[in-house]
């Protein structure tokens, strides 16, 4: 029996290159591609080139050279408008999409356009406040929302459309602890949708933790593309991207340094917490 | 209290349109010279807290206020704000919303020329201050054209010429790559020290600025629910209460404390918590 797999990557990046009108070169040949239910990271240093890469996903930048393809579709003569409900695109700054008087108004904009009928935009915008937990602002202008909320609510709005590639820019920037929590839960939820993501982060903590496959962009270039744990543990690469070593990499060194054998491959904070446990409770035992 | 420079007595404040205080009876006292980490959740109040440390609340602010606020001896609802200025300085988030000249040299001068500080004076004070910033070679360039860490630089720069006791930083690194971040609070470390400057930071990267705390104030719905040396707070029970970005060999300790593996104090920074394992090998 044959089985044939579609291999058809979600997204695919050829040759792409872009130069701003002020003669900045922001994309210099830049080759990626990335699977269906795939999450990936793009990290690197203020001006690499980050933004510009994620804003070729849905033609709000258009490649002067090299092309686009999302599901295996050239998309250089399809409109953003289109693009868009298969590109979600969840910006820095929140402030820059949100643009309704109201919390509810901001959604059902967002479920516009998508054939719905009216109460069925009422009852997917119900669902969604109570989903993000912004139910209790929904008569709220979104300016009188505090960062974290104004951030969540930009999330709300563009995962609500359910497009099948969602792309963050710096999600986790100024958020705490259990905003980033309910962030790392979304797109676990939407990973098992079989959902593409694609993150850019400095957020090197959050990436070693909880995306599988890295880029590093440095001068509007992939200098590496891997798994995290490899690339965000080489010195070279880190000092090229203007990153810093994870905490759990310089921990582990710390321990080995001073004749702790810890594995060199512990990534995640439980592994390493399991693995202190296990080392002091035998220390306990032999003394 | 000879070292105390800002000084919070029952202090409440709302904003016009919101029924709920933003700050709720705030009683805190900040000392000079020290490196002070200002920790709570989003919406906590934390940027509320810093605006009203000079003043732009309730000047700036429409709002209601009760208690009052006192800054080396000046009530902050009398005193104009540029008189503020040179006792409090801040640095918001986004250093582009407070560079506003045409070239760095100017965006230096431009805080200084308003107090009517005399030339001469000026000069010497730009030349300190970018050299403390590390941004001689950039005097000549315009604001908008540096990276985001230059900025930062110039930001800070612009703030220190006015030789404040209290430099405020909001979230400082937020918008920069980790190394340049590191660089900014390294720097940060190091003006405070020479200077003998107190600087409060809000910061959610706990990781690469706990080794240089001094004090931690918690801040929880408006309300300060501790204000300690760094080791106290992070051994008590709020700190690890508040859903606040702690740093990894933190709550690394913490849970090996909790199973009674980990004896000594819970630590900040990794070198700290080799002190321990060290015991261990």
């Amino acid at each position: 029996m044959i089985i044939t797999i579609n291999e058809t990557p979600k997204i695919v990046i050829k040759n792409v290159y872009y130069t701003y009108a002020n003669g900045t070169t922001a994309l210099k040949n830049i080759n990626l591609s990335v699977n269906e239910g795939e999450l990936i990271g793009i990290m690197g240093m203020n001006g690499a080139g980050k933004t510009t890469l994620i804003r070729t996903l849905n033609g709000l930048i258009r490649p002067q050279k090299g092309n686009v393809y999302i599901n295996g579709e050239n998309i250089k003569s399809k409109n953003v408008g289109k693009l868009s409900k298969t590109v979600g695109i969840i910006f820095q700054n929140p402030n820059h999409q949100l643009f309704s008087n109201s919390v509810e108004d901001e959604i059902k904009f967002s479920l516009k356009n998508l054939n719905l009928s009216k109460s069925e935009v009422q009852g997917k915008t119900e669902m969604v406040l109570n989903t993000f937990n912004l139910g209790k602002y929904k008569e709220r202008s979104p300016l009188t929302l505090s960062g974290g909320e104004t951030k969540k609510l930009a999330l709300a709005s563009i995962v609500c459309r359910d497009p099948d590639i969602l792309v963050f820019d710096e999600p986790t920037l100024g958020q705490d602890a259990k905003e980033i929590e309910f962030f790392t839960d979304l797109i676990k939820n939407e990973i098992k949708k079989r959902k593409t993501i694609v993150i850019v982060t400095h957020n090197i903590e959050f990436a070693i933790e909880n995306v599988p496959r890295i880029i590093l962009m440095a001068n509007g270039e992939i200098i590496a593309d891997g798994p995290t744990e490899e690339l965000l543990t080489k010195e070279f690469l880190i000092n090229k991207c203007s990153l810093v070593l994870p905490q759990i990499t310089k921990f582990n060194t710390a321990l080995n340094s001073i004749g702790i054998k810890c594995p060199k491959d512990i990534r995640f904070k439980n592994d390493m917490i399991i693995f202190l446990e296990n080392y002091l409770q035998n220390k306990k035992v032999s003394t | 209290m000879p070292d105390s420079i800002i000084k919070y007595n029952n202090f409440y404040f709302r904003y016009k349109k919101n029924p709920n205080y933003q700050l709720e009876n705030i009683n805190l006292e900040i000392n000079k010279n020290k490196f002070i980490l200002l920790a709570g959740e989003t919406g906590s109040g934390k940027t509320t807290l810093i605006k009203s440390m000079n003043g732009l609340i309730p000047q700036f602010y429409a709002g209601f206020y009760k208690g009052n606020v006192i800054v080396n001896g000046k009530d902050t609802v009398e005193t104009p704000i540029s008189e503020l200025s040179t006792e409090i300085g801040i640095v918001f988030q986004n250093p582009e919303n407070q560079l506003i000249s045409l070239d760095v040299e100017h965006e230096i001068a431009f805080g200084l020329e308003n107090i009517g500080v005399p030339k001469e004076i000026m000069e010497k004070r730009i030349k300190e201050c970018v050299k403390v910033t590390e941004i001689e070679h950039l005097l000549d360039k315009a604001p908008f054209e540096l990276s985001g860490g230059e900025q930062q630089r110039v930001a800070i720069a612009s703030i220190l010429a006015l030789e404040p006791k209290v430099l405020i930083m909001d979230e400082p690194t937020a918008l920069l790559d980790p190394y340049m971040a590191q660089k900014i609070i390294n720097l940060l470390k190091k003006i405070q020290l020479d200077q003998k400057i107190t600087i409060i930071i809000s910061e959610h990267r706990l990781d690469l600025i706990m080794p240089f705390v001094d004090e931690i104030i918690l801040i929880n719905e408006g309300k300060i629910i501790e204000h300690d040396l760094k080791e106290n707070v992070i051994n008590g029970n709020n700190f690890d209460k508040i859903h606040i970005n702690k740093p990894l060999i933190y709550s690394i300790a913490r849970r090996l404390k909790e199973k009674n593996l980990y004896k000594d104090k819970i630590p900040a920074s990794i070198p700290e918590a080799m002190e321990f394992f060290e015991k261990w090998v």
